[in-house]
């Protein structure tokens, strides 16, 4: 009833039609993306690693969170304390110390990667982590977001998100705090597939 | 005195306060600077971002049926809202169905607009929100005074004694780090019992049916994927076209803001989880008819980044309270005549028209042309303060007429110069009561020409 009333209105009050632009898509010239990616996920807050072979990855992990207790991933390289496929609810995965997902595009301009609910095994699961480790192929990274729309369907999913770095927050005096109500800390890995 | 100023005045009473919360905005408006000189193609994504949406206005119809009809087939339950008072009602229903006891909310300025939580809670349904800022006013029972910065007016001090009262924080704790873990804790056993998150949305995809929401903190995301039930509230003008358009829209959104290349976590969601069910709730509340007011329409443009409030030199020393409205600053300002223009006729007003606005909008809206418009119809239809309309009237007299113009000129540089301060600052005088009048000229430029011209 009220759609029919917003949809008149709208007949009634707009303007003549406006032709849409096309979109450019803003080459960067032959510029390797993967140093400025480096460059502004480091700013961004997130820590980047290359690794050269995934049997060490665990080891690691192991390494850079030497208390985690429980690891939750969907990859069947890491070794998981949590099956992510048995778990009752998603508030069991409250616990979840550290999450290790794979990252499907990485973003230069801005040091986001493309991450979506196949990759996750839970949608939760990279925010109700404490840290959140992604791994990416250096091959998959982009210039900048209208590369990354042309490659990815955002509705080949149910859920996809560009996560850029720890949780974070300014809302106390413009002081930045990392770790608000998602993961405390992001590390990327990149790694070339073979 | 309007409204506004009256609110201001108040608010410049604490002069090192406001030193703090101008200098505070004015950081981040020079990081936006930053941010966005970093990318050659700014002023491209500018005019691009600015042209498709006056696009999509010249289409909003079309794009919202298929928005809609995407979204249905995406298992999405779509509902359609006149105003603020449906659309709380959409909302509570949703909750009724579902037994929804226990909320969670994400940042959302609509549902502000709307006074909704206010509604759910007197219903008997318990609200949190879990935005860090939006919390911190929650407790405090105050509305928000910035739009992406919610608690921006608010010292650590005070944050800490609200904590201390309300989540039994340390007595006299002040550091930011202590507060915001203290908030994560608070927040994730809300996230961990919610029955339902509601959040707002930054960008509505008419070609996928989808919704974009843009946070740094998560608090989104843990909401809507922890709580079986999701519901994105959006106002008609959220739509783009494609999710290519995002590309544009992302590149623009974070810089104007905060000067982030983007935000921590950019969502899409298109379907509900297993076993859970998403609700989208569009809202008009007064949008259609401010798309009919032909001077006024590129205010639907607006992405809500709030770089207009950040640089704005009222704003920055006036405070988002002193606008009396949940979307302060200049694009309040040009938003709320058209909600009611005799409450709101201030509001223009409070703008010394620099145009700063205009020069940072992500979307190029003309903010302070359409002030400036504003100004013009508030005049003629009446809502001008007594003191201003007489002072006009006689500026005009005196103005149009040359033989009075040289005369009153005379006597004003005479009356500068002669006469004792209680004549010339008075409550006659509303300019005169925070400033010195000019120094003033021996002559007039025309006597001057007189004298001079043979030279
Ligand atoms: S009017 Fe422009 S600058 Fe102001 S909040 Fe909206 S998009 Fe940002």
């Amino acid at each position: 009833m009220s759609k029919s009333k917003i949809i008149a209105a709208i007949q009634k009050n707009k303007p003549a039609e406006v032709l849409l632009p096309s979109i450019p898509s803003f080459e960067t010239g032959n510029a390797k993306p993967f140093d400025a990616f480096v460059a502004t996920a480091e700013a961004g807050g997130s820590q980047v690693f290359r690794i050269s072979d995934s049997p060490g990855l665990n080891t690691v992990i192991n390494t850079l969170f030497p208390e985690a207790v429980n690891i939750a991933s969907p990859l069947p390289t890491v070794r998981s304390t949590i099956d992510l496929e048995k778990i009752q609810s998603t508030t069991d995965l409250e616990s979840v110390d550290v999450a290790v997902i794979k990252g499907q595009l990485g973003v230069a301009e801005n040091g986001a990667v493309w991450v979506t609910e196949a990759d996750c095994g839970q949608r939760v699961l990279p925010f109700i982590t404490q840290h959140l480790i992604i791994l990416l192929d250096p091959a998959d990274i982009v210039h900048n977001m209208q590369e990354a729309y042309q490659r990815i369907p955002v509705d080949a999913t149910g859920f996809g998100l560009f996560i850029a770095g720890p949780s974070k927050t300014a809302d106390i005096e413009q002081s930045l705090v990392i770790g608000a109500q998602g993961a405390r800390s992001l590390t990327i890995f990149l790694e070339a597939s073979q | 005195m309007n409204q506004h100023a009256q609110k201001a005045a108040e608010f410049i009473r604490n002069e090192s306060r406001t030193d703090w919360h101008d200098e505070a905005l004015w950081f981040i408006r020079s990081k936006r600077d930053k941010a966005a000189h970093g990318i050659p193609e700014w002023e491209e994504l500018r005019e691009l971002a600015s042209q498709v949406k006056s696009h999509v206005l010249s289409k909003l119809d079309q794009y919202l049926e298929q928005f809609e009809a995407r979204a249905i087939q995406n298992g999405v339950q779509v509902h359609w809202a006149a105003d603020a008072e449906e659309h709380n009602r959409i909302v509570h229903s949703i909750l009724k169905r579902h037994q929804v006891q226990h909320l969670v909310k994400s940042k959302s300025m609509l549902t502000e607009e709307c006074h909704l939580n206010d509604y759910l809670i007197e219903r008997g349904i318990e609200v949190v929100d879990t935005d860090l800022g939006e919390r911190i006013i929650q407790l405090k029972g105050e509305p928000p005074s910035h739009i992406v910065m919610p608690a921006i007016h608010l010292k650590k001090e005070e944050v800490g004694e609200l904590f201390h009262e309300k989540l039994h924080t340390e007595k006299g704790a002040t550091d930011p780090k202590y507060l915001t873990e203290a908030a994560r804790q608070h927040l994730r056993q809300k996230f961990l019992t919610a029955q339902a998150a509601i959040t707002g949305v930054n960008f509505a995809i008419a070609e996928t049916g989808g919704v974009v929401v843009c946070t740094n903190e998560g608090n989104a995301d843990m909401g809507v994927h922890l709580a079986p039930v999701q519901i994105h509230c959006m106002g008609i003008e959220k739509i783009i076209p494609k999710a290519e358009h995002l590309g544009i829209f992302t590149r623009l959104l974070a810089r104007s803001a905060t000067g982030q290349p983007i935000t921590i976590y950019t969502s899409h969601y298109h379907r509900p989880k297993t076993g859970g069910a998403m609700h989208v709730v569009i809202v008009d509340n007064g949008r259609t008819a401010q798309l009919g007011r032909e001077d006024f329409r590129n205010s639907l443009k607006c992405i809500r980044c709030g770089a207009c409030m950040n640089t704005c030199p009222i704003y920055r020393r006036s405070g988002g309270h002193s606008y009396g409205y949940t979307v302060p600053g200049p694009i309040g300002s040009i938003l709320t005549p058209g909600l009611d223009l005799k409450k709101y006729s201030g509001l223009p007003f409070a703008s010394t028209l620099c145009g700063s606005c205009s020069d940072v909008c992500p979307v190029k809206i003309n903010i302070h042309e359409q002030l400036y418009r504003w100004r013009q119809v508030i005049a003629e239809q009446g809502h001008l303060p007594a003191a201003k309309r007489q002072s006009m009237k006689w500026a005009g007299r005196v103005l149009s007429r040359p033989g009075w113009y040289n005369f009153f000129g005379k006597i004003g540089r005479w009356a500068i110069r002669r006469l004792p301060r209680p004549f010339l600052y008075n409550r006659f005088n509303e300019w005169g009561k925070d400033r010195e009048l000019p120094e003033p000229p021996r002559q007039s430029f025309k006597e001057w020409y007189r004298e001079n011209k043979r030279l």
